[in-house]
């Protein structure tokens, strides 16, 4: 555990992500703005918002592939501003755009990340079959990424980004353009994984999936405006569903969606 | 980590349906046509003649214009006016009009003119083919005033005569010329352009961006993309070497190993040119324009074709920002003039300085972050 240099690091022990004030500005125009919370071990974390609220940006922060124009935020321990390297070694992460090799096969996409990192490479081989057999790919091994079908290619995605056992998987909008049945089969692999004890961020635009979220936060126009479990939000914004929820919090948007 | 990398970067070389066999065609091109199209030597140069005299001494001119090889006679025209349109429709590029009394004056030793005119839309060929018309003119008139004794009477330009030797190219052969600077050209392409475009290709599809959130470096994912194409560099280029050895007969007079040390460095200094444009390009269609650009740029001051002495100071001057100037330099003295390390110092280090310069911009000049 590092310190950052604030009373808060006491407390933050247990959180597993952990943001004070991150903001991000993209000259005039405020991405992210002042947004804080808090994540523990092994929950779920559902990051909620139109289109253009500023949910890839808050993730492009959290995983250290944008620096924050100002704020805070410690990852797995490590401070977002000054250890990005270390966080990188820590984490999963699965973007909105399809980023397996199309070119190289199942068990070299594996192969690579997991030797990417440091994955012993006696361990390589007996857990990637293990993998496969688990996701009944056993006669896929040797296909190339690109004849997969998207529902495959996600759970693929997925898998590789945890096949390292890291402490938080980001996962960018993992569902999208997907079936129903394979929508539900994904969340089952997520909650797999919460199960082992890793955390998971995700961001999604399926109100049916929010449901399924441990905690979720509602982001509009760049600012956080609700985050509580889904059934509180329901009893606070007195709704049925996690879709009114909202619709009630993005209709106060004034930003277009992109 | 470096060997995953490695591994990734080849399978998916190998496995691209295009790339492999464009390794191989891109040196077979370059060695097998270019040489032989690019090639200033002016030959088969159309001529027109006009003899108003008809002697037998205009006929030994004419043969011997004939058998120099340079030329063929098209058409021999009765007047100025009948040679001018045949220059005009394109079907001479250059008349000559001999004079009535040409034989009988050349036997008295009096002087007497020819004509000689050219088309010079295209200056090379008009200018070429003038001054090898001038020259088989001099020695034909040598060979008459040596043949009919008549001291007296030397013809202009008899009294001394000029014997060029032509060191190190002795035949003035262009292909000994064109041939280093091809080499060097395929290897900017193969070492230095397709990585910059291999990285630009995985910006597009969102993959480095995937890269970027693991613990790779910058340095190792930068030396995974460069490691293949230096060995793909080195494999066209050998294909470029062997060629014009097989095809031309063309081998170093100097040790092929300096070839090989001068190319590395180039390699080396142009592959970091080639990371500096992808690291500004965000889509293959800029890298590719931008890549257009310089290569481009760099070749036409590099002295590819034109002697950079040619080349206005401001030119010259230029020059100097080009690194193929210096690797064609270099490689044309290995194999025309023989020459060891030791004689090219300067041009070893002016790409040793390009390789600092170039990896330095391209380490600054890269964000991992935004």
């Amino acid at each position: 555990m590092t310190s950052i240099g604030t009373d808060k690091t006491t407390q933050q022990i247990g959180k597993v992500i952990w943001a004070e004030n991150l903001c991000k500005k993209f000259g005039a125009f405020t991405a992210v703005d002042h947004i804080s919370f808090e994540i523990e071990k092994g929950e779920i974390f559902g990051f909620l918002g139109a289109n253009g609220a500023g949910k890839t940006t808050a993730m492009r922060m959290l995983t250290g592939l944008s620096k924050p124009t100002s704020g805070k935020g410690v990852v797995a321990g490590f401070d977002i501003n000054t250890q990005s390297e270390q966080i990188k070694k820590n984490i999963g992460y699965m973007s909105q755009k399809f980023a397996l090799y199309e070119d190289l096969k199942v068990w070299e996409n594996i192969r690579l990340y997991a030797g990417i990192y440091g994955v012993p490479k006696k361990e390589i081989a007996p857990r990637t079959d293990d993998l496969l057999h688990r996701l009944g790919f056993e006669k896929e091994k040797d296909t190339l990424v690109k004849s997969l079908p998207l529902g495959w290619k996600q759970k693929l995605a997925f898998s590789v980004a945890i096949f390292h056992e890291p402490k938080i998987v980001f996962l960018d909008e993992p569902t999208g353009g997907v079936d129903p049945a394979a929508r539900r089969n994904f969340w089952e692999m997520i909650y797999q994984a919460a199960d082992r004890g890793i955390t998971v961020f995700v961001t999604t635009h399926y109100m049916d999936e929010a449901e399924y979220c441990n905690r979720v936060s509602i982001m509009v126009d760049g600012r956080i405006d609700a985050l509580d479990t889904p059934k509180n939000l329901k009893d606070q914004f007195n709704a049925s569903t996690m879709d009114e929820v909202f619709h009630h919090l993005a209709r106060k948007s004034t930003r277009n969606a992109d | 980590m470096l060997r995953y990398l490695l591994e990734k970067e080849i399978k998916q070389f190998v496995r691209n349906s295009f790339l492999p066999k464009m390794v191989v065609m891109l040196p077979l091109m370059a060695m097998l046509i270019f040489p032989l199209i690019a090639n200033f030597e002016i030959k088969n140069i159309n001529l027109c003649v006009v003899d108003h005299d008809r002697s037998i001494q205009s006929q030994k001119l004419i043969q011997k214009i004939q058998s120099s090889g340079y030329f063929r006679i098209t058409d021999v025209a009765e007047s100025y006016q009948r040679a001018m349109l045949q220059v005009e429709s394109n079907n001479s590029d250059m008349l000559l009009e001999i004079p009535v009394a040409f034989g009988k004056d050349i036997e008295q030793g009096t002087s007497t003119n020819v004509l000689i005119a050219a088309n010079a839309v295209n200056g090379v060929k008009g200018g070429l083919g003038s001054s090898y018309l001038t020259a088989i003119l001099q020695n034909f008139s040598v060979d008459i005033a040596t043949k009919i004794q008549l001291p007296k009477a030397m013809p202009q330009g008899a009294g001394f005569s000029i014997i060029p030797r032509f060191w190190f190219n002795p035949t003035l052969n262009y292909k000994m010329f064109m041939i280093p600077a091809l080499m060097i050209m395929v290897l900017a392409i193969v070492s230095g352009f397709l990585p910059a475009m291999n990285i630009v290709g995985e910006k597009e599809s969102g993959t480095i961006e995937q890269m970027n959130v693991t613990p790779v470096g910058r340095f190792q994912f930068i030396l995974a993309k460069l490691i293949p194409y230096w060995l793909v560099g080195f494999i066209a280029l050998s294909i470029a070497v062997l060629v014009s050895r097989w095809v031309y007969g063309f081998k170093p007079q100097g040790s092929i190993v300096t070839v090989y040390l001068f190319a590395s460095m180039f390699m080396l200094a142009f592959s970091g040119f080639g990371l500096v444009i992808s690291n500004y390009a965000k889509t293959m269609q800029q890298a590719i324009f931008m890549i257009l650009f310089f290569l481009l740029t760099f070749i036409f001051l590099s002295g590819f074709y034109t002697p950079i002495n040619n080349m206005p100071q401001w030119g010259q001057v230029l020059s100097n920002f080009s690194p193929f100037k210096f690797i064609i330099q270099s490689v044309r003295l290995v194999y025309l003039k023989g020459c060891g390390f030791a004689d090219m110092l300067p041009q070893f280090f002016a790409l040793c300085g390009f390789a600092v310069f170039f990896n330095g911009w391209a380490v600054l000049s890269y964000r991992k972050k935004s």
